[in-house]
């Protein structure tokens, strides 16, 4: 499968690789270059391989309720939320960003691996809602940076400084109708933008109007770097079906108290964990890579679920899994090809930007 | 103290594993890795060297590199022990990237098997190696 802007990466020299049967641009100027660029001045990144679900009806919001473990009625119109979806025992679908477009209509984003069973799960429990797989008629852009702002005023009316994180804003691209959300998955200021996918011209207009500001795109090398740096998990290598939100730092995900009973909602409420998710920091100079096995005292007790380098930290970091009683700054040591480096425990946030 | 210096790359001899090799006027080597393989790699942001009088048989791993994505043994060319080490790659590994040929220079050798050069390919046969598994 390919995006609509396949041709486009392609013409600006990217590597392209398969990614759950999506060719998409690994890197254009390098991993680290776009990374560093997106902190410093702003990234654009295609990112319509997510699958993108449209469910309308005036038993949307109860269907949804059921089925997510966050409060949707904390949402306005115009306004998102994060949230895990849960089996009864509590194992995680996987985790969505709902959009609140109206009572009777929402806007679902999920993870591009998860997308046929998303949309199977969700069907089957909102047998009184429209829903509808709306991923190959639409595109999906996000423009990343201290600059993003910036660069994408240049291109609506909107005062978009008076956009507040998670919230949502009808607009016109050059006469083209685009939802904008600020929402992204790389811990800086930006937006996510939603058009028909027939428009690929939006991606010409952001270059172009972001080149003073230093706009480069960035591929799938460097959204992972960063949401890594900003202690943002990702679905298959966090978390799976055999994770309780529990155990990774999405507890402040579950509104017990919500009135509508949700899927896992009672699990959720007697497990106690055994292991929990944190941030390591390789002390010396290999990288950590998923299923690297975690040390304490010579015993394994653990693994990697995340690892990669932070051109911001210039070392190894990642996720991984440990006993509950770990303590912040305990040191561990992480199997990598046979031999053994040492790590230090850390909070899985790695990078909090300035705020302007 | 070993000065970098540009490198004819048509001298160099090369592994199908992308090691480059070049024999200098003392009997010594030097060993590298060739621009192909630091563009598969792409940004290489640590690298583990091995130590001085370290005795590497041809084709033992001699070293890693790891790039963001992933990590890569670098094998002996030849066999020989190693008398020197590019200590500044350690805290600039991007080098290798930039400057594959001669500042991103990884050991320096003495071969202790000088036939074991006569397995290696040209510039030409290794152009053309690579020409194929593209």
């Amino acid at each position: 499968m390919q995006t609509p802007f396949y041709d486009i990466h392609k013409s600006l020299g990217a590597k392209i690789v398969d990614f759950h049967g999506w060719k998409m641009p690994l890197q254009y100027s390098g991993i680290v270059d776009e990374h560093v660029n997106v902190r410093t001045n702003v990234g654009l990144f295609d990112v319509s391989h997510m699958g993108r679900f449209e469910i309308k009806g005036q038993n949307t919001l109860p269907c949804l309720q059921k089925l997510v473990t966050n409060d949707l009625e904390k949402l306005a119109d115009h306004q998102a939320l994060y949230s895990p979806m849960c089996y009864q025992d509590g194992g995680i679908v996987d985790d969505i960003i709902a959009y609140r477009v109206a009572h009777d209509h929402f806007l679902i984003v999920v993870n591009s691996s998860n997308r046929s069973k998303d949309l199977k799960w969700i069907s089957e429990h909102s047998k009184s809602a429209h829903i509808e797989d709306i991923t190959d008629r639409t595109s999906l852009l996000a423009i990343q940076g201290p600059r993003a702002c910036d660069v994408l005023q240049k291109l609506v009316g909107t005062d978009l400084r008076s956009v507040k994180p998670f919230h949502l804003v009808n607009e016109e691209i050059d006469g083209i109708e685009c939802m904008l959300s600020r929402t992204g998955y790389t811990g800086e200021d930006g937006f996510e933008m939603f058009f028909d996918s027939s428009r690929i011209e939006v991606w010409g207009k952001l270059m172009e109007y972001g080149s003073i500001y230093g706009v480069k795109p960035a591929g799938l090398g460097a959204r992972d770097t960063l949401r890594l740096e900003a202690g943002l998990m990702l679905y298959g290598n966090d978390m799976d079906e055999n994770t309780t939100p529990l155990e990774v730092p999405l507890k402040w995900t579950i509104s017990f108290d919500k009135k509508q009973e949700f899927m896992g909602k009672k699990a959720l409420s007697n497990i106690r964990p055994s292991r929990k998710l944190v941030g390591f920091e390789v002390t010396e100079k290999r990288i950590a890579r998923h299923a690297n096995k975690i040390l304490m005292n010579g015993l394994e007790v653990g693994f990697v679920t995340s690892g990669s380098f932070s051109p911001t930290l210039r070392k190894s970091i990642g996720f991984c899994f440990v006993p509950v009683d770990v303590l912040q700054n305990q040191l561990l040591q992480i199997d990598i090809g046979g031999k053994h480096y040492e790590a230090k425990v850390t909070s899985t946030r790695f990078y909090k930007r300035k705020l302007r | 103290m070993f000065a970098a210096k540009k490198r004819i790359v048509s001298e160099l001899k090369f592994t199908k594993e992308h090691e480059w090799i070049k024999t200098e006027e003392d009997g010594t080597a030097i060993i590298g890795i060739s621009d192909f393989a630091q563009e598969q790699l792409g940004d290489i942001v640590s690298i583990e060297l091995p130590k001085d009088g370290g005795f590497f048989r041809q084709g033992q791993t001699m070293a890693i590199v790891d790039s963001v994505k992933a990590s890569s043994d670098i094998y002996a060319p030849i066999s020989g022990e190693i008398i020197e080490v590019n200590e500044g790659l350690v805290e600039k590994p991007e080098i290798i990237n930039q400057s594959p040929y001669d500042l991103g220079w990884i050991v320096k050798i003495k071969p202790s098997k000088m036939d074991e050069f006569e397995s290696l390919m040209t510039k030409e046969k290794y152009d053309r190696y690579i020409g194929e598994i593209k």
